[in-house]
């Protein structure tokens, strides 16, 4: 049986790994998963200088859902080079970068500083809607992204994958725009801009007044997205949004995503993304399927 | 030390006021582990409700394997908590954050509201003398089971019970002297406290409070401001989850 899938070259031994942002650089969640069995750990967004991120409180529950507006709280890439990466490369599984920024140097910046380090795949994180500078001002303007794309390209030593933004008019659009630029692959969807209000105290939920949701009350519209990008691009797609089990990562990939990535699940089950490991299997087993391939994107 | 992600045993559960409940619950690996001023995670038996609740340890008894959690009922998710039954379960995460660093020195525990809660297991760890100060809104709980552990001092909005006003009030009041104080309660009450301390020129270890999301310091949504650069991001952003929730009242802005 085979589980194991190729994503711009960087071979995963199983198609899970983590949302950035979800799971720190592994090291929390790693007392309760073994990280040798993810195919992927992709990081916090990483920065070239710290960044204290927003007020409090960041977060706020919503049925089936949260909305975050953490802000890319990060230690910077100098910390995350000398701390994170060493702690991660212990374990046998990719290491995927997020990097984040308030402007297209920013971004440069840090894709070369990473450019000698030992990291399999960069994950450009131009969709993040907590940050007021940056962030998903690429990831909203064809061009925009487009341009930061390409300059990113120029000086990655490492495959690039563009995460894009669910908070567009129509994805593909924004996903053949990575793709004209020379993006390796994509991975969808960030949060979904939300608004939350406390009528009691006639305050805003979180202090950044919006925040981004996620959790399963938004996978059906990222299974779409993952759906659209799949047929309108020939970039690999690593899908994301909502999946809190293996009937849903399983459904991503039958939408089109190559691999999946857990997130919002983890603070709900710390153990989420190895059961989803061993559901994909079982289902696989259950199902004789004898290659993951057999599923991606085999519904049309 | 590891942390547990289990399902627990209702053994009971018990109203002490409004809204304010107790639950006692049987899950061994963390009762033998747990210390005062550390937390549990809770989970909503509804899937809809994603986030597990933070909930300070209110005893822990290693011997029996259970850990009693006294809550407010504050939402839906806690609201569940509350029609839990003898024989039911509930997962549970913990246990989690730092605790109180527990002193031989004369003591003065301070609870407000539903901060009351951690000090009773406090005051069962010290070896010390302590003198306990509580302060309610209206309807008084837990004070009972602390008089057990040293001399008790109330205070209430209201007037109803002890001296009208807050903790401070009590303790000036009473006179109540100590040389460490250990707080958990709302933000202005923690203010007051921090003030009274530096002013008295004695350490005070707030536990503070904060919505979480993970609990175990991935995801950086209940940071607290702090003196000093963390050791996390290298800001000045404490997690209250894991480098608290107990902090020394000097290494955090309030």
């Amino acid at each position: 049986m085979n589980l194991s899938v190729k994503i711009a070259g960087v071979e995963f031994k199983n198609p899970v790994t983590v949302a950035s942002g979800t799971f720190g650089s592994g090291a929390e969640y790693g007392e309760f998963v073994d990280l040798n069995r993810l195919g992927a750990v992709t990081t916090k967004g990483v920065a070239n200088v710290p960044w204290a991120g927003n007020p409090t409180p960041r977060i706020a529950e919503t049925y089936g859902g949260m909305m975050n507006a953490v802000g890319l709280q990060n230690p910077g890439m100098d910390v995350f080079c000398d701390r994170d990466i060493p702690f991660l490369r212990q374990y046998d599984t990719n290491i995927i970068v997020n990097v984040c920024g308030r402007s297209e140097a920013d971004y440069v910046e840090v894709v070369e500083r990473l450019a000698d380090e030992d990291v399999d795949l960069l994950e450009i994180n131009v969709s993040c809607p907590n940050v007021k500078e940056g962030g998903i001002a690429f990831g909203q303007d064809p061009k925009a992204l487009e341009h930061i794309t390409a300059e990113i390209k120029k000086k990655a030593k490492q495959p690039v994958l563009m995460k894009l933004s669910p908070n567009v008019t129509d994805i593909t659009v924004m996903a053949k725009a990575a793709e004209a630029a020379g993006a390796d692959a994509l991975s969808l969807i960030n949060t979904i801009t939300g608004m939350k209000i406390d009528i009691h105290r006639r305050r805003f939920a979180v202090a950044n007044k919006t925040g981004g949701l996620s959790g399963p009350a938004i996978k059906p519209v990222a299974v779409r997205m993952v759906y659209q990008v799949a047929n309108a691009v020939k970039l690999p797609v690593i899908g994301m949004g909502g999946i809190m089990n293996y009937e849903d990562a399983i459904e991503f990939m039958m939408a089109g995503a190559t691999a999946v990535a857990v997130g919002t699940a983890n603070f709900h089950d710390p153990y989420t993304t190895l059961q989803i490991v061993e559901g994909i299997q079982d289902f696989m087993r259950e199902n004789a399927i004898e290659d993951i391939h057999e599923i991606i994107g085999c519904v049309k | 030390m590891s942390t547990w992600k289990k399902t627990a045993l209702v053994r009971r559960q018990e109203i002490l006021a409004s809204d304010i409940y107790s639950l006692v619950l049987y899950i061994p690996e963390i009762a033998k582990q747990a210390k005062a001023g550390q937390f549990v995670t809770v989970y909503s038996r509804d899937g809809s409700r994603l986030l597990p609740r933070p909930i300070s340890l209110c005893e822990a008894d290693g011997g029996e394997g259970t850990i009693r959690l006294v809550y407010r009922v504050v939402g839906a998710g806690t609201r569940d908590f509350s029609t839990l039954r003898e024989g039911d379960s509930i997962e549970v995460m913990g246990p989690l954050g730092n605790g109180f660093q527990k002193r031989d020195t004369k003591a003065i525990l301070i609870g407000g509201g539903i901060g009351i809660p951690p000090m009773l297991q406090l005051a069962k760890e010290l070896e010390g003398e302590i003198s306990i100060v509580l302060g309610f809104r209206d309807e008084t709980f837990l004070w009972k089971d602390l008089e057990t552990w040293g001399n008790v001092y109330i205070a209430s909005e209201d007037g109803e019970t002890g001296v009208k006003g807050n903790v401070l009030d009590a303790i000036r009041e009473y006179k109540v002297e100590g040389d460490v104080i250990y707080a958990c309660g709302p933000t202005p009450m923690l203010r007051a406290v921090k003030e009274y301390a530096m002013l008295h020129k004695i350490e005070a270890q707030l536990s503070l409070e904060e919505r979480m999301a993970c609990g175990i310091g991935a995801c950086l949504a209940c940071v607290c401001q702090s003196k000093e650069v963390d050791g996390h991001s290298h800001v000045k952003n404490k997690r209250i989850c894991k480098d608290g929730p107990v902090f020394d009242a000097e290494e955090v802005e309030l």
